[in-house]
């Protein structure tokens, strides 16, 4: 059968120009050759400009993210897998199951085709192998020098099974424990190792992954988890914080266990910057009553994206709303949120 | 002027570099400002230029000192 | 990490605590200044300060790079990255520091400048060789033990002919700083007392410990240089108290893993080569001392930027309120500062010392603000 087109779209050489945003022919070969292909689905199939879907009664749950990292590719991932990753995981943290996924696209004319193309593969990827389909999208695309290569907003939405109470910001209580569930800071140093003029080099990749199945054994051993939520940008002093500031409670952390990879120890010294103002990509914070805890740790220990998982610490009574590290050495230190970013300094 | 870290000397390269590892980490420095740097040397790392040799024998005694913390500290020179 | 991991020991720090503890005497008391930011940070970051006994007192000191940079220079270091075709090289520490009206060399990116971000200064001479069309421009700062990285990327430079680079120099001086502390108005009246110091770890790689020993034997005054993993430090801290219970003032060397008293040679005669002293220079906090700053020799000024281009310095003074000057001198706590934590925070600065990695406000807001220290009675008016 003849191929609709005239010409396949030349993904070795060829560019993104501004015909592929215009609503054309060149645009519809673009999204039909590429996207369509790639995420390969019966919603997205019928190519209208929504996609229809039956919904249960219930709670629903709609998140959207704009990914924008610099640069696209770094050791483990790129912004594609990093945007199916982060939005089913922001569902995930009310405790839903993902339903389905939106992305839309923003290129910059010239940005080559083999690139974009590398991208919608691993974004495809990370979609068929997390269970959930990217069913509708859009593409714009603007003069060159106002993008950065490619911006990619997704968009999620999921569903709260009946029995799950509800993780949401300010229901962390005194008492509670605080779980992390496995290493800290390696997006960030897989970034920061891709990054011109760090020059260093590590086998840290990035952790970008899903976690909507780690929370969907976790919710139905303990169905009341107090907060979920992931420590993206900022890292988990910001993600700490903010729980603290809205549930008006304090935290005490024992900093010997709280797990970091040797090298992004090394990397952190070597740069001066603290771990815990790192991003993290396929990491959650969990927050639960603590008789809750030791059977909430062994569920996550059985999953492959929980095996470090560990309690850091304990929620406290604090009018002040600090969240405190018990160091090494016994001393306590405040772990403030990072102002601006985690730039690496000589002194 | 403080942010300089001990490493160990990987490799050592035509150019006045070498590649150093930190925890696993690896790095190239300039050798520019030291001399008599051998694989397998430690060297104090900052902003990307070793700054001396790290002497084993002396973090030893370093160590020991500190943990024997009691005793009577020697006069160093 | 080797070397590293060894000097962080939690209990063996409990036993070095308890032992400064018992040496420490009741009845005098113990004012020790850590002249390195470095130093500083550590100090708090480990929770060292909250384990000292109360007659040991910590007095942070102006050897925080970034901190002791008058606003005045660091409006060149913007007007520089401003001019057209002109792309400024600076270390991450310097990107926040506030100088006139809340601007920084942040703000100056935002508008348009083109500054990068480098980790040290062969990264902005590598800039320079593959971007020949840009004038590259790196943003000189730090005391002895950065000077030599510098020394070399303008040797070779100069060597290669390379013309689309150059040096804004602002490295300083240690012993400079350490006189101006002791020979101040302050020190000599009485409002400012130091007992003795615990001396920079990393700059004495470079400069040995023979610069100290003209502070120790005409001030009478301990020194005892130190690493910087918290066991160095409270290892260096015993060492102050028993000389200083013994009546010593001498020059002790606890990091003697990386410092010899001779220095680095090679380095010594690098810094020698590339650059000479300036007859003045402004410090913030500490005025305008004498022989207390470096720039490039003649030889190498068409490496020197401020040859290159016509870039007047002008002084300004710092905020009204900042009170960064009499904390670098030792003067004052950052608590003692009327807008510390209030208008002066991490991310609105209104001084150096707030947004330095390595300043002591920094320090103190990141990890002591509110932690409840016993009182000490300092000399401080007001």
């Amino acid at each position: 059968m003849a191929s609709k087109w005239n010409r396949r779209l030349d993904f070795g050489e060829g560019r993104v120009d501004m015909t592929h945003g215009s609503g054309g022919k060149a645009m519809a070969q673009l999204v039909d050759e590429l996207f369509v292909a790639a995420f390969d689905n019966p919603l997205l199939a019928k190519r209208n400009d929504q996609a229809m879907f039956d919904v249960p009664a219930g709670r629903m749950v709609m998140t959207t993210d704009g990914y924008v990292v610099s640069p696209l590719f770094f050791p483990g991932g790129d912004i594609g897998s990093l945007a199916v990753h982060g939005t089913i995981n922001d569902v995930a943290m009310a405790g839903a199951r993902p339903l389905h996924l939106a992305a839309s696209f923003i290129l910059e004319e010239g940005f080559p085709l083999e690139a974009l193309k590398r991208i919608v593969e691993s974004m495809a990827k990370a979609a068929r192998d997390a269970g959930v389909a990217i069913v509708t999208g859009d593409t714009k695309v603007v003069e060159k020098g106002k993008g950065d290569g490619v911006f990619i907003t997704t968009t999620g939405v999921g569903l709260v099974p009946p029995w799950v109470v509800g993780p949401s910001g300010e229901r962390a209580r005194p008492g509670d424990a605080v779980i992390v569930s496995g290493t800290i800071g390696d997006h960030g140093v897989a970034i920061l190792s891709s990054r011109e003029g760090l020059a260093f080099e590590t086998s840290i990749e990035s952790d970008s992954a899903p976690l909507h199945e780690l929370v969907a054994r976790m919710v139905e051993v303990v169905p009341d988890i107090h907060v979920l939520r992931d420590p993206t940008r900022g890292g988990l002093s910001a993600t700490l914080n903010e729980i603290a500031q809205q549930s008006g409670v304090g935290m005490l952390l024992d900093e010997r266990a709280i797990p970091v990879r040797g090298e992004v120890t090394a990397a952190c010294e070597l740069l001066g910057i603290d771990p815990l103002h790192l991003a993290n990509e396929g990491k959650l914070i969990a927050v639960c009553a603590a008789r809750n805890a030791a059977k909430l740790l062994e569920t996550m220990h059985a999953d492959p994206r929980g095996r470090d998982a560990a309690v850091i610490g304990t929620i406290t009574e604090d009018p002040h709303r600090f969240v405190q590290i018990d160091t090494v050495f016994g001393g306590k230190r405040i772990l403030d949120w990072l102002v601006g970013e985690a730039l690496p300094r000589i002194c | 002027m403080c942010l300089a870290l001990p490493a160990r000397v990987v490799a050592l390269h035509a150019d006045g570099t070498a590649t150093v590892s930190i925890g696993g980490l690896k790095k190239v420095v300039s050798l520019a400002l030291v001399d008599g740097v051998a694989e397998g040397d430690f060297v104090v790392v900052h902003t990307g230029f070793a700054l001396s040799k790290l002497d084993p024998a002396e973090a030893e005694k370093t160590l020991a000192l500190l943990r024997s913390a009691g005793a009577t500290t020697e006069q160093l020179p | 990490m080797k070397y590293i991991e060894e000097f962080r020991d939690g209990a063996v720090a409990r036993q070095l605590a308890d032992q400064i503890g018992r040496e420490a005497l009741a009845t005098r008391s113990y004012r020790l200044m850590e002249f390195c930011g470095g130093h500083t940070h550590s100090l708090w970051r480990y929770g060292i300060v909250q384990m000292l006994p109360s007659p040991v007192e910590m007095i942070h000191g102006p050897g925080c790079p970034v901190c002791v940079i008058p606003i005045g220079r660091l409006e060149q270091a913007i007007a520089l990255a401003r001019r057209p075709g002109v792309t400024l090289c600076t270390f991450g520490d310097m990107v926040r520091v506030p100088a006139r009206d809340r601007k920084s060399l942040l703000t100056a990116k935002s508008e348009g400048a083109d500054i990068r971000m480098v980790y040290g200064s062969s990264d902005a001479l590598r800039f320079a060789q593959e971007h020949l069309s840009r004038e590259v421009v790196f943003f000189a700062i730090g005391f002895e033990t950065t000077t030599p990285a510098t020394a070399v990327v303008v040797k070779q430079a100069a060597e290669s002919g390379l013309r689309n680079f150059s040096v804004f120099c602002n490295h300083v001086l240690t012993p400079s700083a350490i006189d101006a502390i002791l020979g101040s108005p302050d020190a000599r009246e009485g409002r400012i007392q130091v007992d003795g110091f615990v001396g920079p770890g990393h700059v004495s790689t470079i400069i040995g410990t023979a610069p100290y020993e003209r502070f120790a034997r005409d001030h009478r005054k301990p020194v005892v240089v130190s690493g910087f993993e918290p066991l160095d430090l409270m290892q260096s801290i015993l060492m102050l108290v028993r000389q200083l219970n013994e009546g010593r003032h001498e020059v002790e060397n606890e990091y003697t893993r990386a410092v010899v008293r001779d220095g680095n040679a090679r380095a010594i005669a690098l810094v020698e080569d590339v650059f000479e002293l300036r007859p003045s220079f402004e410090w913030r906090g500490l005025g305008t001392l004498p022989d207390s700053a470096l720039r490039l020799r003649e030889k190498y000024s068409a490496w020197d930027a401020e040859k290159k281009w016509d870039i007047p310095y002008e002084r300004v003074p710092d905020h009204k309120a900042c009170a960064c000057g009499e904390i670098l001198r030792g003067l004052k706590k950052p608590s003692d500062c009327k807008v510390f934590g209030t208008a002066c925070t991490p991310e609105s600065p209104v001084g150096s010392c707030m947004v330095s990695p390595e300043g002591s406000c920094a320090a103190y807001y990141a990890y002591g603000r509110l932690l409840e220290k016993r009182s000490k009675p300092t000399n401080v008016e007001g």
